[in-house]
């Protein structure tokens, strides 16, 4: 079966896409590894690697710019030739601070924005923000067209579906016909302004208070004059994310739990018509034998060759319950397979230390960017 | 001893992935072994618990999923029914209100209300005079919460609240929600943690977050999936010798037992460092070497925690 190499041939964007917990920062920054040593400009955009990570890639400075990681410390691990890697730490806030600028009228109508409490209270929290915020930077680079390969490594969402979700929830929440309800002169915000006596809006004072719901239309209406370019650019963010130059690689684990959100995940991809290009699972235990050992007979061989029965004891049982482990993640795996209509599947084996360099990035890619034959030799051979 | 279950309120947090959902239904057995009526609350609709328990639907209700414990899994928009329902009595307004498109609207574009009336219910679960009608009386509830980042944000939608609704009735609501969880006495957090590098990164900005963004009470973390200490080094020297056996199993045998090794050298770095970068005192829990969390694992789990 393939190699990543492959699922991202002729790709400009690579978006990795999951739960939290299941290596996604790792995999991003491996796959764009291994796609400089190929000779490609790339760059991967992260939210909060870890500092180990970071430190070794010399990322410490980073902010909500792209900078590039230094050739020397590449080359130092084999990676040479023309291609370059380039990362970014994602900054939601100063995104969204950005994206206001972009779209306010005048300087007037930007510093309302900025300057509301409500806004400077949810820029970073508000739900979807930061996912929608990740599309943007994504969409914002694309346009550069400085880089042949982005990488993104998804936000660390309660599920995945928060990513797809995010545009339409960032456009709902300061779509026009919604707010019309606030700020055309007969509405709410006039309304609320002039103590009107409606029964739903006396209601609504009674259970949220005057004061919150005055502050909210005026949220509201400061976000008036941007909807159409808010509108405008979430829309061809979304064109973007269903383009054939975008791939979606999904990264889970080989517990049960991940791999059903990912077979949840990969259908949703296919009905919002977007490119799903292949599934990563990450610390699969390969099963290093074809059968299922016994205890007794396996005890008993150990200790033949000269081992103390305490120990050959011990042995046994550990390559048993790694065993059942890795039984049950290669179920998992055939399960995911069966139900990603044959698309590929790459699994990288559980290692026995934490990756945290560029060296252990290259190690990954040494079953990354394997065949899965090659794959099967390297982790059981 | 597990004092903190004594408190009424407990918050279960920590990155996406380490065994929060099964720490909090550990924890929740382990109360309601302890004589303790319990409940232990879902609030990203996760649905572990309805897993582990075989339980077909634990949804917006509260089920009895074994002696003494209860679940429930809140719904943001059951919760704002209910808020409006507590407070507006009269049947004929809150359909009103209801059926109005600015009430929808409201409840959906404003910012954190999901978060607020979510934690409002826990709140309501936690009153020993409940606010719903029959209420059942709970002595804890136990809070499975979202991921870390959000996590944060979740705690603290009270107090953000609290700061933009100066004054009104959602101000002094979110001004109790925000006293209830800085009250040492009455609610308390626990982070839960994997001995890898990133997990205890997070684990460690997680109780400075909590101790002094949120201000409440960072009563335990929970090491959670650690491997037996199996092989000493002379062990594995020993055991040297299969890795040329002409017997494929033995030679399995010894990469499974070094790899074991290495695995545990591993952990027990990272253990160190989370034991040199916390403050509050630190409990384990052993790696479950089952293909799925059964009900007998948590069982297990629930009397190691200590």
């Amino acid at each position: 079966m393939a190699s990543i190499a492959d699922v991202l041939e002729d790709r400009g964007i690579c978006i990795c896409a999951g739960s939290g917990g299941v290596g996604k920062t790792t995999t991003s920054a491996a796959i764009a590894l291994g796609m400089v040593d190929r000779g490609l400009k790339v760059c991967v955009l992260t939210i909060d690697p870890a500092k180990r990570l970071a430190d070794s890639l010399g990322l410490e400075e980073l902010g909500n710019e792209a900078s590039q990681v230094d050739p020397k410390l590449l080359a130092e691990n084999g990676v040479t030739g023309s291609g370059e890697l380039w990362a970014m730490m994602l900054d939601a806030k100063e995104t969204f601070d950005n994206l206001v600028a972009r779209h306010a009228e005048d300087a007037e109508a930007r510093d309302r924005v900025l300057a509301n409490p409500i806004y400077q209270q949810i820029s970073g929290a508000l739900a979807g923000s930061q996912e929608y915020m990740a599309m943007e930077k994504l969409f914002e680079l694309h346009s550069e067209g400085r880089f042949d390969l982005l990488v993104l490594d998804t936000p660390p969402s309660r599920n995945a579906l928060d990513f797809l979700n995010a545009p339409t929830k960032m456009t709902s929440f300061i779509e026009g016909r919604s707010l019309q309800l606030f700020i055309r002169p007969t509405g709410f915000a006039a309304r609320v302004a002039t103590r009107g006596t409606g029964v739903v809006l006396s209601l609504l004072k009674r259970i949220i208070g005057f004061d919150l719901l005055a502050d909210l239309s005026e949220f509201f209406t400061a976000f008036s004059g941007m909807i159409d370019g808010f509108e405008e650019r979430a829309h061809r963010v979304n064109t973007l994310l269903r383009d054939d130059e975008t791939a979606f690689v999904i990264v889970c684990g080989p517990q049960a739990e991940p791999i059903e959100e990912a077979v949840f995940f990969h259908s949703k991809l296919v009905e919002a018509n977007m490119n799903f290009a292949g599934a990563v699972v990450n610390r699969v235990r390969y099963r290093l034998g074809t059968k299922v050992p016994k205890l007794g007979s396996l005890r008993e061989r150990i200790e033949a060759e000269k081992v103390d029965p305490d120990l050959a004891e011990r042995a046994a049982r550990n390559l048993i319950e790694y065993d059942v482990l890795a039984r049950r993640d290669a179920e998992n795996v055939q399960q995911l397979s069966e139900r990603l209509d044959g698309e590929p599947v790459i699994r990288i084996p559980y290692l026995d230390t934490d990756v945290h360099d560029i060296a252990g990035l290259c190690e990954i890619n040494r079953f990354l960017f394997a065949d899965e034959e090659t794959r099967v030799d390297l982790a059981t051979g | 001893m597990l004092e903190f279950l004594d408190k009424r309120l407990i918050f279960v947090t920590g990155k996406g992935g380490v065994g929060k959902s099964t720490v909090s239904i550990a924890l929740g057995i382990r109360a309601a072994m302890e004589g303790k009526r319990t409940i232990v609350v879902e609030v990203a609709s996760t649905e572990n618990t309805s897993r582990i328990f075989r339980q077909e639907d634990v949804g917006y209700r509260e089920v009895e999923v074994a002696n003494n414990l209860w679940a429930i899994s809140i719904d943001p928009d059951d919760s704002m029914r209910e808020y409006v329902l507590l407070q507006l009595r009269v049947k004929a307004m809150r359909d009103l209100l209801f059926k109005s498109r600015m009430f929808t609207y409201l409840a959906e574009a404003t910012p954190g209300l999901n978060e607020l009336v979510t934690i409002g219910k826990i709140w309501e679960l936690a009153q020993l005079d409940r606010k719903i009608k029959h209420g059942r009386k709970y002595d804890l509830v136990i809070v499975d919460s979202p991921a870390t980042g959000h996590g944060i944000s979740f705690l603290q939608t009270p107090r953000t609240f609290a700061n933009i609704a100066r004054v009104g009735p959602m101000h002094n609501q979110a001004r109790e929600l925000e006293e209830m969880i800085v009250d040492h006495d009455v609610t308390g957090s626990v982070i839960v943690s994997l001995p890898e590098e990133m997990p205890v990164n997070e684990t460690v900005s997680l109780e400075r977050d909590l101790t002094n963004d949120i201000g409440v009470s960072v009563d335990r973390v929970i090491m959670n999936a650690l491997y037996p200490d199996r092989f000493t080094e002379r062990d594995i020297a020993e055991l040297k010798g299969l890795e040329k056996s002409e017997d494929p199993e033995l030679r399995s045998a010894h990469r499974a037992a070094l790899s074991m090794s290495r695995r545990t050298e591993a952990q027990a770095e990272q253990f160190e460092r989370l034991k040199n970068l916390v403050s509050a005192p630190i409990s384990t829990l052993p790696f479950v070497f089952e293909p799925e969390l059964t009900l007998k694992a948590a069982r297990r789990m629930a009397e190691k925690i200590s």
